[in-house]
């Protein structure tokens, strides 16, 4: 008692005494806490999953970006010859200056691609197999491209003597260096770098439309009481099941030569007059008949990205404070002033994002423009068009990079506005009840039901297509479509193929990325583990598919690369699959990790279980919503995608979204569009199915789930 | 540092020994410093409650003890052994949480029995284990519901039986009562300190409450911006706060600006008060700290043993008493207030403007040194 009596020291004014006394003691060692078990495990799968995204993301890439700066070029400067005409040998001869004396080269122009050969012979006019004369030569640099003789290259310094018959096989190889040669010449060629321009034009005008759609769209689902909003969103969202390719053929269908539309109008109003009002729309170059081209590929990018920008703008609508409209209405603020004043700038952010969104989408996108650009040529399929049709690939991997850049800086302002909306959604509003307008409500209805018509009608015109003998000319029903084995693509196996590819992605995609984001999310110490982890998770979202499965060739098809094997088997189209949608998984999973209660790992520990016991017992039960909203997401992607897997699949895992564009390609049109129909039934299948079961399962866990 | 902390065993007279030791802990978040130089002992068997406002660092050492959140440096015992670089696992405690953290999807059974789980317990000693507990928290028939389908008071004590099913030497609490209603919180409090002495577990509980603090601990440590500032009973914290945050934190107290007038004598304005002080020179600014409840209305008018004369500037009624403003020219700038019971004020007559004679005791002035920065 008498200690804490009020003497002078127990209180100075100022800092705290504590600081004066800190000094006098030892200096405290800094404590390095003892990890358990489970804090060596949870490490030893982190650096796992870190390892999978290493080499599954970072390492084909930058296997790329090397690739887009590897050069080939003749390095004559370094060969040299010496002939012997009967009378000894003469004096060494440099490849070089002979070939510049005799005007077969130029000291600048001696780039070449991987595969460029020249005669050794081409250096002396007079030459004839039959003379006696005999030839040397060397390199003057080793490791320098050298010559090849006979299938041997040789690029050691030695001098090697061939006789006339002999020397005339052989042949000059190219030397790898590194440069931005190749930068050089895609943009100083026309033909390769207006794809840039294109791809922009495509992006922006794709973007605007959708974007504005989009959102008279969602603000009918959000702001109007018309009936039916479940089915006209389920309408909306159909595009999500199909590969990008089939609105391409149902445009070609529509509007191709053998247009319905044009068919259906002649019907009604005779040919003649058709074709008058279709001349004088004719601008010369994209005329109404024109679909091939921009505007085959908009109308296709809408059609596809639709969905994406929808489901961004409901949720930036649905967030609106109710209490901002009565002050504005109680302010007698008239209604097109509330809608500037409170509706537009609250969802802004999520206009934002979702322009961002599809301007991504659009522009990595290689399905429309395949199928329905003609001769405008954008970047992704610039990419398919170098390394399919010109076995190009640093150009491919130049324009790949091209590529990257736009994606991106979308990718960046995406992520940057999304952080913005997170801090709106936590803000405690009032959700807003909209009330009947019955002009409004009906105008609203009209709208989603045209969009919606016209939604499911792209899909009518493609299963239509597919179920009848040969458009336009005998319109019997017919199943010969389906009749896949005939054709090239596959056959009924790349469906198989398809199906067990998505299952695989599905269940290995959903293992990894949850139990990854648990770790992150979850895990102990570890800080500068767990924030490099979570950037490595976020930037799948950043590359095109063209650009990954372009990698992935350059890496795994490297023969000195260990993990080489996988190459052409069914492991690199998951891994690649799993990899392409990585991000948008691992955000869903730490969503709902978040939601949890921090405390739980704690408490479990405090217990002394081992944290697998809380994850498997508490975490994914909990989660199991969310892990089945993941395991979706990844069937239905690996169903549609074609731009990553297009570079990497082999004979034995051909895939349906593949078969539709090899078929396409082959001019079967009406099986592709089959192929399309079978890929969305299935996916329609599945999400019905994950439907049933999320509600099953929140059914049965309805006395613990209160939310 | 206050040492005069001992708690005598109510039933043996001795000290009981001490069953955990932290010494010098530092908890470092990048440049900030959350704790600093913490000393602290806490006896076996014994309820301590970590006292603060918001932001203090209470949370942190408790997790610091836990081993959830391992100090920056310095050295934590428990039961004679160093815990200070062991993960929780390795540790001995029970905890919880301000969230209570149940499992949602596992009945209050299966929560209860996650502990007693992989340790070689058979299921039927499990069960009956559970039993045990549901019955010693008052839920004995609610082992199949979900924790959803609990209301808060019952969540709580669901989390305490989860904490002590493995009998562990120590039991941490993170403000466990603050996400209840009033009502039930006081209810609870009893019942948190009944079951802690019947077990007899070593217990530390963090609050901000000092109602709570101050009706459950033995002894309370009070802490501010990382540091403790004091250890205590309740009683010696709430009589002789160490310090001037102590004293201001921990009920109401008047704080009045003064200089010291001589050996165990303080100036206020003209009145100079005797108390009791050692090691000040004369004109030493302090100040002087008394409690409302600590004013007596003198009704005879005696000039002597700190007496003095005041006027009732404001009379406030509070339910079971008054609370009055006491001014007067001779205090100078500074004002009192004084609680006074409802009889004394109807039996004086009291009413504003009057005057009166107040005592202030000697032994209840508390003396700081410096001037005044509360009031
Ligand atoms: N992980 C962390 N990183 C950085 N600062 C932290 C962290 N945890 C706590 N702090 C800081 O340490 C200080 C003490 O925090 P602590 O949670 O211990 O306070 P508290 O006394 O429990 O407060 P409350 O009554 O609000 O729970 C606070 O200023 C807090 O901001
Ligand atoms: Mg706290």
């Amino acid at each position: 008692m008498c200690a804490c009596r009020a003497t002078a020291s127990a209180f100075t004014p100022g800092p705290p005494p504590m600081v004066s006394i800190a000094q006098v003691r030892r200096p405290a060692a800094r404590i390095r806490p003892k990890l358990n078990r489970d804090d060596w495990l949870m490490r030893a799968f982190m650096v796992a999953i870190a390892l999978y995204l290493i080499v599954a993301l970072a390492l084909p890439l930058y296997a790329m970006l090397s690739k887009s700066f590897e050069i080939y070029s003749f390095r004559l400067d370094t060969i040299e010859f010496q002939v012997d005409e009967g009378q000894g040998w003469g004096p060494p001869i440099n490849a070089l200056e002979r070939g510049e004396e005799l005007g077969i080269v130029r000291r600048d122009d001696l780039v070449t691609t991987a595969d460029g050969r020249m005669q050794a012979t081409e250096f002396f006019p007079d030459f004839s197999f039959l003379a006696p004369t005999r030839y040397r030569i060397r390199n003057t640099e080793p490791n320098t491209g050298g010559y090849m003789v006979r299938g041997q290259q040789f690029t050691d310094t030695e001098w090697r003597e061939f006789s006339s018959n002999d020397f005339r096989r052989v042949t000059l190889r190219p030397s790898q260096t590194k440069g931005i040669g190749n930068y050089l010449v895609y943009f100083s060629t026309p033909a390769l770098f207006s794809s840039i321009e294109h791809s922009l034009t495509i992006s922006i005008i794709s973007t605007i439309i959708t974007v504005s759609l989009a959102f008279v769209f969602a603000y009918a689902l959000t702001r109007s009481c018309m009936p039916f909003k479940g089915l006209f969103k389920t309408a909306a969202l159909v595009p999500i099941l199909v590969p990008s390719l089939l609105p391409g053929i149902a445009l070609v269908y529509l509007f191709g030569s053998q247009s319905i539309v044009v068919k259906v109008l002649e019907a009604l109003f005779g040919a003649d007059s058709v074709a008058w009002v279709w001349q004088a729309l004719d601008n010369g170059t994209y005329g109404p008949t024109e679909i091939y081209g921009p505007i085959g590929i908009v109308i296709a990018s809408v059609f596809f990205t639709f969905p994406h920008a929808l489901l961004i703008i409901i949720t930036a609508l649905s967030i609106a404070d109710a209490r901002l409209y009565e002050a504005a209405i109680a302010l007698r603020a008239p209604k097109w002033r509330i809608f500037w004043t409170v509706t537009l700038p609250g969802a802004r952010y999520g206009l934002i994002s979702a322009a961002f969104v599809v301007f991504n989408l659009v522009i990595t996108d290689f399905g429309a423009p395949k199928v329905i650009g003609g001769q405008y040529n954008v970047l992704a399929v610039d990419i398919y068009k170098q390394v399919i049709g010109q076995q190009n690939f640093q150009m491919g991997a130049v324009v790949s990079v091209v590529l990257l850049i736009p994606a991106l800086v979308a990718f960046t302002v995406d992520r940057l506005v999304q952080k913005r909306q997170v801090a709106l959604l936590s803000a405690r509003a009032v959700p807003y009840q909209p009330r009947p307008m019955r002009r409004f409500d009906l105008l609203m209805m009209g709208y989603t039901g045209i969009v919606s018509l016209f939604i499911l009608g792209i899909l009518a015109v493609c299963q239509f297509a597919a179920l009848i003998k040969f458009w336009p000319y005998d319109l019997s029903f017919s199943l010969n479509n389906y009749n896949f084995d005939v054709m090239d693509g596959g056959g009924w196996d790349s469906y198989g193929n398809s199906i067990r590819m998505a299952l695989y992605t599905a269940v290995i995609g959903t293992s990894v990325v949850f139990f990854g984001a648990y770790l992150v999310e979850k895990g102990r110490g570890f800080a500068a583990g767990r924030t490099a982890f979570q950037f490595l998770a976020m930037m799948p979202m950043a590359i095109p598919g063209m650009v990954l499965g372009l990698s992935y060739i350059f890496f795994f098809n490297d023969p000195a690369n260990p993990l080489n094997f996988i190459y052409g088997t069914m492991a690199i189209l998951v891994i690649c699959t799993v990899t392409h949608f990585y991000t948008v998984s691992h955000l869903t999973a730490v969503t709902a990790l978040k939601q949890m209660d921090a405390e739980f790992e704690l408490v479990s520990q405090s217990l002394k279980q081992p944290f697998t016991k809380i994850f498997a017992r508490v975490t994914i039960p909990v989660c199991m919503p969310a892990i089945l909203d993941i395991s979706i997401y990844l069937f239905v992607n690996a169903m549609t995608t074609v731009s990553a897997v297009v570079f990497l699949y082999s004979p034995d895992t051909t895939l349906a979204s593949v078969a539709v564009l090899n078929m396409d390609d082959a001019g079967d049109v009406a099986p592709a569009a089959a192929m399309g129909m079978m890929i969305f039934y299935t996916n329609a299948l599945m999400r019905g199915l994950h439907a049933l079961g999320t509600r099953g399962l929140m059914a049965r866990t309805q006395a613990w789930r209160t939310r | 540092m206050p040492s005069g902390n001992g708690r005598e065993s109510p039933d043996t007279g001795t000290r009981p020994p001490v069953f955990l030791r932290i010494e010098n802990l530092v908890k470092k978040f990048g440049a900030f410093t959350a704790l600093n130089n913490i000393d602290l002992e806490v006896f076996e068997g014994e309820f301590v409650c970590f006292l603060g406002p918001s932001g203090c660092g209470k949370t942190t050492l408790l997790r610091a003890i836990a081993g959830l959140d391992i100090q920056t440096s310095g050295r934590i015992e428990q039961a004679g052994r160093d815990i200070s670089v062991l993960p929780p696992t390795q540790r001995d405690f029970g905890i919880v949480f301000q969230s209570y953290a149940l499992f949602p999807n596992l009945t209050v059974h299966k929560n209860i029995a996650y502990g007693l789980e992989n340790r070689k317990m058979r299921r039927a000693e499990i069960n009956q284990r559970v039993e045990e507990l549901l019955d010693l928290v008052g839920l004995a028939d609610q082992g199949d519901k979900y924790p959803a389908q609990l209301s808060g008071g019952q969540q709580q004590r669901v989390a305490l039986a989860r904490a002590i099913a493995t009998s562990p030497g120590l039991l941490l609490l993170d403000e466990p009562l603050s996400a209840l209603d009033a009502k039930v919180r006081g209810h609870l409090r009893h019942e948190i300190k009944a079951l802690q002495r019947r077990l007899g577990v070593t217990t530390i509980m963090v609050t901000h409450d000092q109602e709570e603090a101050l009706t459950m601990a033995d002894r309370i440590v009070v802490m501010n911006h990382g540091v403790i500032e004091q250890i205590g009973s309740p009683i010696e914290v709430y009589r002789a706060p160490a310090t001037v945050f102590v004293a201001d934190f921990i009920g109401t107290m008047n704080f009045v600006p003064g200089r010291v007038a001589g050996p165990e004598q303080v100036r206020i304005g003209d009145i100079v008060l005797s108390c009791d002080f050692e090691g000040l020179s004369p004109e030493t600014p302090v100040t002087v700290a008394i409690r409302p409840e600590d004013i007596i209305v003198e009704e005879a008018r005696l000039y002597e043993g700190n007496v003095f004369q005041v006027r009732i500037s404001a009379l406030e009624f509070l339910g079971s008493f008054f609370r009055a403003d006491l001014a007067n020219d001779h205090l100078g700038e500074a004002r009192l207030r004084a609680d006074i019971s409802i009889n004394q004020v109807r039996s004086l007559g009291l009413s504003e403007g009057q005057d009166i004679h107040v005592r202030l005791p000697r032994d209840r002035i508390r003396i700081y040194a410096g001037a005044a920065t509360h009031g």
